[in-house]
């Protein structure tokens, strides 16, 4: 459903911000796969060893001529969606997904599209038990080499290992409203200073927004906030996404895997200025 | 996920008690008491014992220090860039002191360098929980990466010896990148035919099981050390359940197929040195 009419969140803060990235109101993955792809997409479904995560949305899609992967972490519209989709917190069932979408992309050097938002990584027993940490490594270990062009949009939350997992991209942009996080304000509050009310606090400490990682060097680009009803929006979107993909897949595969390496490479190297 | 919160020195509570009712007479350097059995073990005996409890064997923690003599043959350690320490990058609040406090501790989260083991020349990563329970913030990342690429560059095979609490929130996003930085070491390390192994100490948890902890070719882990992702703490709040018996342990992820092999500490030097041997190093 059209989601902008709502009043929107105010974004002064850093701890503003997390709060409109978490907006119940705004789009999520699927939306942006409908504004963007149209009909054009047909989703895929499961990992080949357990079962489908619903919390990952993935299949292929026409960005004009060219067919791409889509990979998105889904939320969930209403109630009912946010139960089956677990409230956008993948298993390893869903990195996993994931990981065979990306290696069937690589196949056909079809360019990947990722599409960000979670609070992170599910933290349960059934997600320790089929091996959560291991999910994720192997997913920032195989896109690292990734042979064809991989960007990431986050959209909404970017939650810690969860997030980077679909997130080892030749280029990160995030919404303007979108976070980026090592933990959740929340999270950090309670451990550092036992209060999770002190969440703003950790907010603007942790440095998460897209203008602050933008100051520093960790993303490309930031994308204003788009609405469902601007098809214009998407248009100037779809387009800054071709330009992307066709200047990566005009790269040889030694071209794009090293280029993919350095940008990750150069980050807190020691003494180097891309400090705020 | 940060989580090493969770991860409190184990012996904490019960050194605490000790000072009140049963030290007053030895000085309480000399015992130690066993956080899982309470067997009240003379130090020097324990550590004689390779720090492992000698009643019912609980391995306690080591420093990197104590982990690298464990491991490497006598004198042959040549440490790599022991003057990388870590800055307050992002002005996080609290974590100047937090840094000077760890550096009296230890040298950093990590000591990376080549070593001998029974002969063989190999890339050695030792973690030391006694550095902010060996989270990984940038300088722990940057000297991983750093020791991936030594060894790719000079063909040598690396081992690594976790230990942390995940990803250091007081670097933020720098932090979380560490991950994907040493990935693509080990990926490159690793698509270069070089072997890679992990023994896995406790507790490995978090961004570190979720990058290099659980990418080698072979992963060995210490008996009854806690492995994994999302804590249990943090599981419990959100399941608001109690977890099975035994749950993240060694033993538990080992029949759940994420890791090779349990190795009581003994046994951790020859078994790798056998692996090693087995991949052709150290034969000219």
């Amino acid at each position: 459903m059209a989601n902008s009419n709502t009043n929107p969140v105010n974004t002064n803060t850093a701890y503003e911000k997390v709060l409109a990235a978490r907006d119940s109101n705004k789009l999520t993955a699927v939306d942006y796969i409908k504004y963007m792809f149209g009909d054009s997409f047909i989703e895929l479904h499961g990992d080949r060893r357990f079962s489908d995560d619903k919390a990952i949305v993935a299949g292929l899609a026409m960005l004009y001529e060219t067919p791409v992967t889509i990979i998105g972490i889904e939320k969930g519209r209403n109630t009912k969606e946010r139960m089956e989709r677990n409230f956008g917190q993948a298993h390893p069932e869903g990195y996993r997904k994931a990981l065979r979408l990306m290696k069937q992309a690589e196949k056909f050097r079809r360019p990947v599209l990722c599409l960000v938002d979670t609070s992170g990584a599910f933290p349960g027993i059934g997600a320790e038990e089929r091996g959560q940490g291991q999910a994720i490594a192997e997913n920032l270990m195989e896109m690292m080499t990734l042979k064809t062009p991989v960007l990431t949009i986050l959209i909404g939350e970017g939650g810690s290992g969860g997030a980077l997992a679909l997130a080892v991209a030749d280029e990160v942009w995030m919404l303007e409203n979108a976070v980026y996080s090592v933990i959740s304000p929340e999270g950090c509050a309670s451990i550092l200073w036992k209060d999770s009310a002190k969440a703003p606090q950790a907010a603007a400490a942790l440095k998460m927004t897209a203008q602050d990682l933008f100051g520093f060097g960790m993303i490309e680009r930031i994308i204003r906030q788009p609405k469902a009803d601007d098809q214009s929006m998407f248009e100037s979107l779809k387009l800054l996404i071709m330009r992307t993909f066709e200047k990566n897949l005009a790269l040889t595969d030694e071209e794009l895997t090293e280029q993919r390496y350095a940008r990750f490479r150069k980050i807190g190297t020691i003494d180097s200025e891309l400090i705020p | 996920m940060d989580l090493f919160a969770f991860v409190k020195p184990k012996n904490e509570l019960e050194t605490t008690a000790d000072k009140q009712h049963n030290v007053p007479f030895v000085p309480e350097e000399m015992w130690v008491k066993c956080p899982k059995c309470n067997t009240l073990l003379l130090t020097t005996d324990m550590e004689e014992n390779l720090h492992v409890c000698t009643h019912c064997h609980h391995h306690f923690r080591m420093s990197a220090k104590q982990r690298i003599d464990l491991l490497t043959d006598k004198s042959s350690f040549r440490e790599q860039d022991k003057d990388l320490t870590s800055k307050n990058i992002l002005s996080f609040p609290g974590y100047n002191e937090k840094l000077e406090k760890a550096c009296k501790k230890a040298n950093e989260s990590v000591r990376c360098g080549t070593g001998t083991i029974n002969g063989v020349l190999t890339e050695l990563c030792v973690m030391d929980a006694d550095f902010m329970m060996g989270s990984m913030g940038t300088v722990t990342g940057e000297k991983i990466t750093r020791a991936f690429e030594y060894a790719t560059e000079n063909r040598l095979p690396v081992v690594i010896c976790t230990v942390s609490g995940g990803a250091r929130m007081q670097e933020g996003i720098l932090s979380l990148m560490q991950m994907a930085k040493t990935s693509g070491a080990v990926k490159r390390h690793s698509d270069a035919g070089l072997l890679y192994i992990t023994v896995l100490t406790d507790p490995t948890t978090g961004g570190v099981t979720a990058s290099f902890a659980m990418e080698g070719d072979i992963i060995l882990a210490e008996p009854n050390a806690l492995v994994a992702f999302a804590g249990p703490r943090v599981i419990e709040q959100t399941m608001r359940q109690k977890l099975p018996k035994d749950f993240q342990t060694a033993e538990f992820v080992l029949q759940k197929g994420f890791i090779d092999a349990v190795v009581p500490r003994a046994s951790l030097k020859p078994t790798i040195a056998r692996l090693l041997k087995m991949h052709g190093y150290g034969e000219d």
